[in-house]
């Protein structure tokens, strides 16, 4: 394994691509009135918290509701390996009727999606879910693919991928 | 990260660390506890069976509602209506259970140290639910948290004054709390008359007071335990009235407290003894915290030990 990450996309890159996902959000769901975010913690807290900012100036008017969801106790691979929880969950608002879209920041095998799918039922019933997530990186286990993406990047099973604010680096 | 353990049998084998983990963990099964479905599926298909070899409500209860709401199947075991009363050993009793496919046992027992001999016959996790004078590890766990959301401090109890008033000598909560809350730097007090005392507690990280009233100004939490009414036949005390004279929380004394402290009591009570002023008027009473916290801290002790898994298959 290259102990050197390698940068896949800047700061300013990622910037733009949330900038552009914003939109593309906006363009989807024809304004973003009824929207709320929820990051699935820990790794996409910081795209929910960005996307809410860039929404707001594209219009002034709305505030989109942030959550947090912590999706350890729905996982499918509970016992077989440690889990140590992010922050609590927390869902400002009911999500019955309104358009959920889940942030992440790296989708993979879509295990923490489909447990996070699991989770929000405890939460209302949303009219959607869509899913935004910074890099998907392939390999799928359950057939779940991403309605937003910042970049699609190749990669090999034990390779590391790391998306946060500041870029994305390869491993 | 090795915060993974097999058992819960003690506070004192527990490393600080392991003690906020436990603590943040809580913090996940407040919330889940919260929902209105507060049940989440990450214990599904452990069996959890409590064995429980002297009475409890509160303890029992607690534990029954945190497996369920993990998911997890449950099964109560109780002496009166087991083979135990025709005689069958604690050994014979956890063999035979655990040949049905347990994956952990909550066991209350009279005989200090049950819990840990019960380690050695079956591969279930054990939880100590209090076993004699010993420990009850899982109560001094909600303490803490009950401290550590009462009083702000999520980053340990450093400065904070306690003092544990009572029958310290005959009480297994005294014991694990005093190891939790000196673990996460408080500063402990003993306060009661030398014949409720244990003989030796020179090793034990605590100061010692016979007399309450001049502390109560200076406490963050005054824990109060249960006086229990058959030490009176072991005469180790006067008269109720007298221990309730000396140590009881009365009004006055409760006015002693400074504003933000936590008033404590493990249950259950005995009115007009230890507390004699209506805990429902006490603006620091944290008692019904204390019963609601134990469900949360229950379940998080029950994912930490079933559910975080083991470090053996430490693919992350």
């Amino acid at each position: 394994m290259n102990s050197e990450p390698r940068v896949v996309l800047s700061r300013d890159d990622v910037r733009r691509a949330v900038t552009r996902i914003a939109h593309e959000i906006v363009e989807r769901n024809h304004g973003a009135a009824d929207l709320v975010l929820v990051g699935l913690q820990r790794g996409g807290m910081w795209i929910a918290e960005a996307l809410a900012s860039v929404l707001h100036t594209v219009d002034p008017t709305v505030t989109v509701p942030v959550g947090a969801l912590d999706v350890s106790f729905h996982r499918d691979d509970v016992g077989l390996r440690p889990i140590v929880p992010g922050s609590v969950t927390d869902i400002p608002v009911p999500l019955d009727g309104r358009t959920v879209v889940l942030t992440d920041d790296v989708l993979f095998t879509g295990r923490t999606v489909r447990a996070a799918l699991e989770a929000l039922n405890e939460y209302g019933r949303p009219r959607a879910v869509q899913l935004a997530v910074m890099v998907d990186r392939g390999h799928r286990e359950l057939p779940i693919r991403p309605d937003f993406v910042g970049k699609n990047l190749p990669t090999s099973r034990d390779e590391q991928v790391a998306a946060t604010l500041d870029g994305v680096t390869i491993r | 990260m090795s915060t993974h353990a097999k058992h819960l049998l003690a506070i004192d084998d527990l490393t600080p660390e392991q003690i906020h983990h436990l603590l943040e963990l809580t913090d996940h099964m407040v919330e889940v506890s919260g929902r209105s479905i507060p049940k989440v599926p990450a214990l599904r298909g452990k069996n959890v069976v409590s064995l429980f070899f002297e009475d409890s409500t509160r303890t029992r209860t607690s534990f029954d509602t945190a497996a369920k709401r993990l998911s997890a199947d449950t099964m109560n075991f109780t002496v009166s209506s087991s083979s135990v009363s025709k005689g069958e050993s604690l050994r014979d009793t956890i063999e035979t259970i655990s040949a049905m496919g347990v994956d952990a046992f909550v066991i209350r027992h009279k005989s200090s140290g049950a819990p840990q001999m019960v380690t050695r016959w079956t591969n279930a996790s054990i939880i100590n639910a209090g076993d004699g004078w010993h420990q009850h590890p899982t109560q001094a766990l909600l303490d803490c948290y009950t401290i550590r959301t009462g009083l702000n401090r999520r980053d340990g109890f450093d400065g904070l004054h306690i003092a544990i008033v009572g029958d310290i000598k005959h009480s297994r909560v005294a014991r694990s709390d005093i190891q939790a809350f000196a673990a996460l730097g408080a500063r402990v007090t003993l306060v009661a008359p030398p014949t409720l005392l244990p003989p030796s507690i020179a090793d034990w990280p605590v100061e010692v007071s016979h007399s309450l009233d001049p502390l109560l100004p200076h406490l963050d939490v005054l824990y109060l335990l249960r006086v229990q009414r058959e030490r009176m036949a072991d005469a180790l005390l006067p008269s109720l009235d007298e221990y309730s004279a000396m140590y009881g929380l009365t009004a006055a004394r409760a006015a002693k407290l400074p504003p933000h402290a936590l008033v404590m009591h493990p249950g259950p009570m005995n009115r007009g003894v230890e507390m004699v002023v209506d805990p429902g008027e006490l603006p620091g009473s944290a008692i019904l915290h204390q019963v609601t916290n134990g469900v949360a801290v229950r379940m998080a002790v029950l994912f930490w030990l079933l559910g975080s898994g083991s470090d053996l298959k430490g693919d992350v």
